[in-house]
């Protein structure tokens, strides 16, 4: 097992989320990168601001609608063409038409599958443990308070300049978080 | 996102407004000009073959109506969700909704003196002999044919003519409020208008060229194409404008990304319904509702049917899925323009085929009337077009959503 470093990293708390937001800024033009923003309630434009990259789902998402869609209709295909072939009022075997409604769910079920456990996998969920929760000020992110966290498995992580650099963007509180 | 001027205005004069002297005022002439144009080369050669004439207009009109229909039902739906994102491109399909008025009138001269020509179903000899017609005859005989007709024009122009006032009346009113809550009041009874013209105006003007035929969601089938041309011609007006300088920094990437979504959205709607359409249909195999496909089925018609199911649902589908895509305006108004021409496709497909089948003709030739009269409605279409948008605010200035709609953003 690799050696994890003592500390989870640094928290942040902001009161308002107009602080949070020009804190973000500051932390992204710093250059980190294991970091994040919590907030208890989604705030425009926050992506911008922590400069995230686009999400990887849609690719998730058109990779599994089209693997559904494929699959379904090779089901019905070899269904009734090869494992058990029946002529249904005079058509053909590979009555394609008929296998649209099908194949269309499927691409829609897994496409589905996909946004719903890509988000997940994507987000590392479920996590049964998470340091940040060692802070007691933390458990006010889903109330009233914004929070910062940058990561010391970052590369540009610094105890001390990390902190000033916090307290530099206006925080009301600055705190290190045991893992 | 930032804060700003209260007392001052939203947009700048010069962002909104058309200058004197902008190429976009010279339009309406010269594409009044090529209307008229095409009109009378038409008319003028009418003699040689009224049928096809009359059909090629009809394929013509109807595409031009989907242009103001589909205008017309944006500004409803639009007021009756209280949409925000959507304020600063409505003034555009408002303009749309002004073509309809004129567009509906152009279609009278097929539908009163064309009706012989195009509609089997007014033929005294034909009825006499065929037990379906004379079952559908309390519906399908000439006089509550017009009388339709001028009903759904109407009403149609009712619609758009006070949808259109009141809103141009908003941009300079005292009080912006009593105009919005009565937008707001009428869009939902027009919606409702809306939906019964539009299904039983195609069921009357497009369904009845074969008048044995029936399909209960044919109403749908040409909503879809309208809402598609909408979205597409919003889309495309605005790009334009953009790069004459109007509209920069008023209609944003944000909003072309929505526009976008209506046009990925209503071109996967059109294959749904299409194909819902064939379905059933197919899977039935009843031979009074099959032959409708199976005319369309044979020779060039077929070849006609299998690239309209690519050109109007699936390279759409694959090429407007990207969120890229939306967000440029190169490839949204490639888009657009496909549109917009693969709805036109669309239009010959459902109307030219019965005197095709009706001559026996299984080749598709595109004469002089396909060209000349599309040529006509396009250009009095977009005459009445860009001389609404030169002549009001490119936005409607005092909706009291304005603010929400420049600040729109998609996550």
């Amino acid at each position: 097992m690799a050696k994890r470093p003592k500390h989870f990293g640094m928290l942040a708390e902001y009161e308002t989320a107009a602080d949070l937001y020009h804190a973000c800024e500051k932390v992204r033009d710093a250059g980190y990168a294991a970091w994040d923003a919590h907030t208890p309630y989604p705030v425009h434009g926050l992506e911008k601001a922590m400069g995230l990259r686009s999400s990887i789902i849609p690719y998730i998402v058109c990779v599994m609608g089209f693997t559904g869609a494929g699959l379904g209709f090779l089901l019905q295909f070899w269904s009734s063409t090869v494992a058990y072939p029946l002529i249904i009022s005079a058509k053909p075997y590979n009555s394609y038409p008929a296998f649209v409604p099908v194949t269309f769910e499927l691409g829609i079920l897994l496409g589905a599958f996909g946004a719903v456990f890509g988000m997940l996998g994507v987000n590392k969920l479920p996590q049964l443990y998470h340091s940040l929760f060692n802070s007691h000020r933390f458990a006010r992110f889903s109330d009233d308070r914004f929070f910062i966290s940058i990561e010391a498995r970052d590369p540009k992580y610094d105890g001390e300049r990390t902190r000033k650099l916090l307290e530099s963007t206006g925080a009301t509180a600055v705190e290190e978080v045991e893992d | 996102m930032s804060a700003h001027d209260r007392h001052g205005p939203l947009v700048r004069h010069e962002q909104v407004h058309i200058a004197d002297d902008s190429p976009w005022k010279k339009a309406p002439l010269l594409f009044g000009a090529i209307g008229v144009a095409g009109l009378a080369i038409g008319f003028a050669f009418k003699g040689n073959d009224p049928a096809k004439f009359y059909s090629s207009y009809l394929t013509a009109i109807m595409w031009g109506l989907a242009f103001g229909l589909g205008g017309l039902w944006f500004t409803l739906v639009q007021h009756a969700v209280r949409a925000g994102w959507s304020i600063v491109v409505r003034r555009i399909a408002e303009n749309l909704m002004l073509t309809l008025p004129v567009v509906a009138l152009l279609a009278l001269p097929a539908l009163i003196f064309g009706a012989h020509d195009l509609f089997h179903w007014t033929h005294a000899e034909a009825l006499a002999h065929d037990e379906v017609l004379q079952a559908k005859e309390p519906y399908l005989n000439e006089g509550a044919f017009r009388t339709r007709a001028f009903v759904y024009i109407g009403l149609w122009s009712l619609l758009a003519l006070a949808f259109y006032t009141w809103s141009t009346k908003q941009d300079t009113a005292a009080d912006p409020a009593p105009y919005a809550h009565r937008m707001r009041y009428w869009s939902t009874i027009g919606i409702l208008v809306f939906a019964m013209t539009l299904t039983f105006g195609a069921f009357d003007w497009l369904m009845s060229l074969d008048p044995h035929w029936f399909s209960t969601i044919f109403g749908v089938y040409y909503f879809a194409g309208c809402v598609s041309i909408v979205a597409s011609t919003i889309a495309l007006t605005t790009i334009l404008l953009h790069r004459s300088g109007y509209l920069r920094g008023v209609v944003t990437t944000e909003h072309f990304h929505d526009l976008g979504k209506m046009m990925f959205a209503f071109s996967v709607f059109w294959g749904y319904i299409g194909f819902s359409q064939f379905f059933l249909i197919w899977y039935a195999s009843i031979p009074e509702e099959t032959f409708w496909f199976s005319y369309r089925g044979h020779g060039d018609w077929l070849t006609l049917s299998l690239i309209l199911i690519f050109t109007r649902f699936a390279l759409p589908f694959v090429g407007l899925m990207s969120r890229k895509i939306k967000r440029n305006p190169r490839t949204l108004g490639f888009w657009a323009v496909w549109i917009i021409v693969a709805e036109f496709l669309d239009m010959y497909w459902l109307v030219q085929p019965s005197l095709a089948h009706s001559r026996n003709a299984e080749h598709i030739r595109p004469d002089l009337f396909d060209i000349a009269t599309w040529a006509g409605v396009a250009g009095i279409l977009l005459a009445v077009f860009t001389w609404g948008l030169g002549r009001h605010a490119l936005v409607p200035l005092r909706d009291p959503r304005l603010e929400e709609s420049l600040n729109h953003e998609n996550f």
